[in-house]
């Protein structure tokens, strides 16, 4: 979409309406006559004007100026950029899903507390978990449920512990969110190939640790050989340990974290179950829990007695609440529908081909590029462009050049040990032969670094805006729309 | 086995494992201790096709009372407002529902220009200088602009008004547990906030007062005299309301909001028993530094193009880590272009009268009801399209027994605020008809006959 460089604001036409809405059919009440002045906006809020085809005409092109999974592989790695199936859509749309109010009462809303209900015990199956808490709106809230229900546990059992243990390769939402709930952030190196260093571990949990907090399979997209070890050696500490669940589409059906010893992990509906990512949200991160930890879920619970559903407030234990009503609930039905779709065979297929689509993609780059750990890879793949820098191409050059040749880009620079990381996850859902054209584009770049730069760094040239001007946006900050006199 | 949703056939993973000199996908698994390996398969019910999953989900969905099948009076933080067509065609575009935040923007651009007309509506709405691209929801919104307040000023103590929806307060106890924040709520007897006995809650200590408008008993607050309350104690202002209302209601920011929140389903995204919703965040200049979540600016591209970017990143948790202005990574990105399509569609008059419309049949439903022997408003305040009614018999027996005739009559408030056991709080938006209010107002009579 080329060309087209118009903001909603820029179409309005004074007078012009695209909306429809009913005429009055009981009397008058005019807020100037019955409310204080002072209340009121004296004049209407400078909205756009624009007729419903404008509206349509806009967003249509806007759209257009995105890849999204549809339009353009997407190996984003720790993302599970994965097919979103439309079934799933459809499900959320039914009225009695979409246009259920959320305070409808219980003896109304059976068929939507009972789905829930089901959700969250073929979670815990996944899981391996006892018991599962649907309402954290993503992973990063999921987190912080998972933290504060530890925190709970210990000061129930009067223990004061003020340290969470968080690897150097972890996701930014795992200090963020300990931090968030009261915790002083430890961070402990993991070894060169992004493993636990068991031995320092093992001299950094003590009576002052409430948690250790890791991602299986790893960062570096390797499941972490001695984890079991590792939960053993922090439950004789009395340490708890976290699971962050993003990687969950690399083990379904394979172990499970509650039986490796986790005491809690988040799954990210978002991405090992399809949920679309909608460009940034919504998602949903429903936390697990082992028995221990199940007096302190969230409010309400799910709870089924006998035939009947309901929301369980009397858990005198609980953390309290995430957000206001009982989860992302438009979500959880996607999620459910998706599980009920693959069953426990299409689950394991799933985790089968994210593996061998992700060492595939290895196993043609590993000549061009460097492999950040040596293979087997679980669901994903993690390259350094270290090569490519010395001869002035960057991580960054790389990602801007691949969209120019029709893909989205990799994860960059994530995880943070490893120089000029490209961290490649192509999920289940892609085909061979997308596979092939990606890395046969990845092989191209690299031949290019090494004899015909300029491509790459003129890159991109393919899309609707070319490289972008960071600095000055934040410098300069321009975070609203004002009318040019 | 097979499945619709992965493409590899046997014959192509046997190629692949062939590339990979590989004999069998085990072969892949070496990493994993065997004693790690769950031995037998997951427990889960049968995989479904497609017409039997539909036919399944949709009997689930039958059991549900939702707004197509009963008149809804329901509020208390959701409402059935109209949704105009065209949200639910452009937001099912792949290129917007399948894909990623907007890391290249190269490749991003609708995405990142939509979220910039988002935070322009929300910032003319609430009449403050910036607002974000969206938080998870109104209810974790607020507990964000506690944090934001107790950072930006350094205090430890938050008043909230018992006007504020008492969900959202609970949302906003769960965040502030970790930073040890003390909360403290200010009374609200009549219906509004007793902002003489807050002023003696107001003082050094207080990093804000929060006051919501309309209030969750429908009541409308006098916003301009809690912010010279909270500023004459050097504590900043949050107020919470819902942008739906900000067509008629004067902006917050206008009478002096540090930060407003609210939840913006109301502005075209489906109620979908009560999530994803969309919270909204808007704070002033002073504070944009301080801000959570993601905020997208404007900037150029190498030719001088106008180009939109994800930016102030160093505020967040990908950047910042433990020391981030918060721990949100995903937030309601589709949700708030469903607000920003709404808004574009309602435009400058639309909203307005929405605004009108809602108050005009809350204003009839209001007299209609109250008509009934025994049922009266609890509250004298002004209200706008939600009020509190006082019943004769128990709320909940009441509003299941309507519920059966098709009328969800109002949220029972006993759970929610236990000094008002009896009553029962109802809104009316613009899509309730005078038929619908009067057949409410009826089937109310006999119930509580």
């Amino acid at each position: 979409m080329a060309g087209y460089d118009r903001l909603i604001f820029e179409l309005s036409s004074p007078g012009r309406e695209a909306y429809s809405l009913p005429e009055a059919d009981v009397p008058a009440w005019d807020p100037r006559a019955e409310l204080p002045a002072s209340f009121l906006r004296a004049e209407a809020p400078a909205l756009p004007e624009v007729s419903e085809f404008d509206v349509v005409r806009h967003y249509s092109r806007l759209s257009r100026m995105n890849y999204g999974v549809d339009t353009h592989f997407y190996p984003l790695g720790s993302c599970t950029m994965k097919y979103n199936p439309r079934l799933n859509e459809d499900a959320a749309r039914l009225a009695g899903f979409a246009r259920l109010h959320p305070q409808a009462p219980e003896a109304l809303a059976q068929g939507a507390l009972a789905l829930m209900h089901e959700l969250g015990a073929m979670l815990g199956e996944i899981a391996g978990m006892d018991a599962v808490s649907l309402q954290p709106a993503a992973g990063a809230q999921g987190e912080l449920a998972g933290v504060l229900m530890i925190r709970a546990y210990h000061e129930a059992r009067g223990e004061k512990r003020t340290k969470v243990l968080v690897p150097d390769s972890a996701h930014g939402t795992n200090p963020a969110s300990t931090a968030l709930a009261g915790y002083t952030v430890v961070e402990v190196k993991s070894l060169p190939n992004g493993e636990v260093d068991v031995d320092a571990l093992s001299r950094a949990v003590g009576p002052d640790v409430a948690a250790f907090m890791i991602t299986v399979p790893n960062t570096l997209g390797m499941f972490e050989p001695r984890i079991v070890e590792i939960t053993e050696l922090c439950h004789a500490k009395g340490v708890q340990v976290y699971m962050d669940g993003a990687n969950l589409n690399a083990i379904l059906g394979i172990t499970r974290p509650g039986d490796l010893g986790f005491d809690v992990c988040h799954f990210n509906l978002h991405k090992t179950f399809t949920t679309p990512h909608g460009g940034g949200g919504p998602g949903a991160g429903p936390v697990g829990v082992r028995a221990h930890l199940e007096p302190f879920l969230p409010v309400p619970v799910v709870v089924r007695a006998g035939e009947r559903y309901a929301l369980d407030w009397k858990r005198p234990q609980s953390i309290g609440k995430l957000q206001a009503f009982w989860g992302n609930f438009g979500m959880l039905v996607r999620a459910y529908a998706y599980i009920r779709t693959m069953g426990a065979d299409g689950l394991r297929s799933v985790a089968d081909n994210a593996i061998l689509n992700a060492n595939y993609v290895m196993k043609r780059l590993e000549r061009a590029y460097d492999v950040a750990v040596p293979g087997p890879c679980m669901h994903e793949c993690v390259l350094s462009a270290r090569r490519q820098k010395k001869l002035g191409v960057t991580a960054t050059d790389i990602a801007k050049r691949l969209l120019d040749l029709g893909f989205y880009a990799p994860s960059t620079y994530f995880p943070l040990i490893v120089e000029e990381a490209l961290m490649i996850e192509p999920t289940e859902t892609e085909a061979k032969e997308t596979l092939d054209q990606f890395c046969d584009a990845m092989l191209q770049i690299a031949r290019e670094a090494e004899s015909n730069p300029a491509p790459i760094h003129d890159a991109p040239v393919t899309t609707p805006v070319r490289r972008l001007d960071q600095t000055k946006a934040a410098r300069d900050p321009d975070l609203r729309w004002t009318r040019r006199p | 086995m097979a499945s619709r949703y992965i493409a590899n056939t046997p014959r192509e993973q046997r190629e692949m494992l062939g590339v990979l000199g590989a004999s069998s996908l085990e072969d892949l698994l070496v990493k994993i201790p065997p004693k790690a390996r769950l031995a037998r398969p997951l427990a889960l019910p049968p995989a479904l096709d497609e017409t039997a999953l539909i036919r399944h989900l949709q009997a689930l969905a039958g059991r549900n009372a939702d707004a197509d099948a009963s008149a809804c009076f329901l509020g208390a933080g959701a409402y059935d407002h109209y949704v105009p067509s065209p949200i639910g065609h452009l937001v099912a575009r792949g290129e917007f529902l399948t894909a990623y935040t907007p890391y290249q923007p190269e490749a991003s651009q609708g995405t990142l220009r939509s979220i910039y007309e988002w935070q322009t509506m929300i910032a003319e709405l609430t009449g403050m200088d910036v607002a974000n691209a969206s938080l998870y929801d109104g209810a974790s919104s607020l507990a964000e602009a506690a944090l934001m307040a107790h950072a930006a000023t350094g205090r430890g103590e938050v008043v909230l008004s018992r006007g504020v929806n008492p969900l959202y307060r609970r949302v906003t106890a769960t965040y502030c547990d970790g930073p040890g924040l003390r909360l403290r709520e200010a009374p609200a007897p009549e219906g509004v906030t007793d902002l003489a006995a807050a002023r003696k809650l107001v003082g050094p200590r207080t990093a804000a007062l929060v006051v919501q408008t309309p209030n969750f008993y429908g009541c409308l607050e006098d916003v301009a005299a809690a912010a010279e309350l909270a500023h004459a104690a050097g504590a900043l202002l949050v107020v919470v309301a819902d942008p739906v209302n900000l067509g008629v209601l004067e902006a917050p920011g206008r009478l002096g909001a540090d930060i407003v929140v609210g939840e913006g389903q109301g502005l075209g995204v489906p109620m979908s028993f009560g999530g994803p919703s969309l919270g909204v965040f808007a704070a002033t200049q002073a504070l944009v530094r301080r801000m959570p979540g993601r905020l997208v600016g404007a900037t150029v591209d190498r030719d001088g193009a106008r180009g939109f970017v994800l930016t102030l990143q160093t505020r967040e948790q990908h950047i910042r880590r433990a020391r981030a202005t918060s721990n949100i990574c995903t937030n309601v990105a589709l949700c708030a272009l469903m607000g920003t399509i709404y808004l574009a569609i309602l435009g400058r008059q639309g909203l307005v009268r929405v605004g009108e419309l809602s108050a005009a049949k809350a204003h009839y439903a209001a007299e209609r009801l109250t008509r009934v022997p025994g049922v009266s408003l609890r509250f004298q305040a002004p209200f706008l399209k939600e009020f509190t009614l006082r019943l004769p018999k128990a709320p909940e027996r009441v509003a299941a027994r309507l519920a059966k005739q098709g009328i969800l009559a109002g949220v029972p408030l006993k759970t929610l605020d236990r000094a008002l056991a009896d009553c029962l709080l109802v809104a009316v938006t613009e899509r309730r008809t005078r038929e619908e209010i009067d057949r409410f107002a009826d089937a109310l009579g006999k119930a509580v006959a």
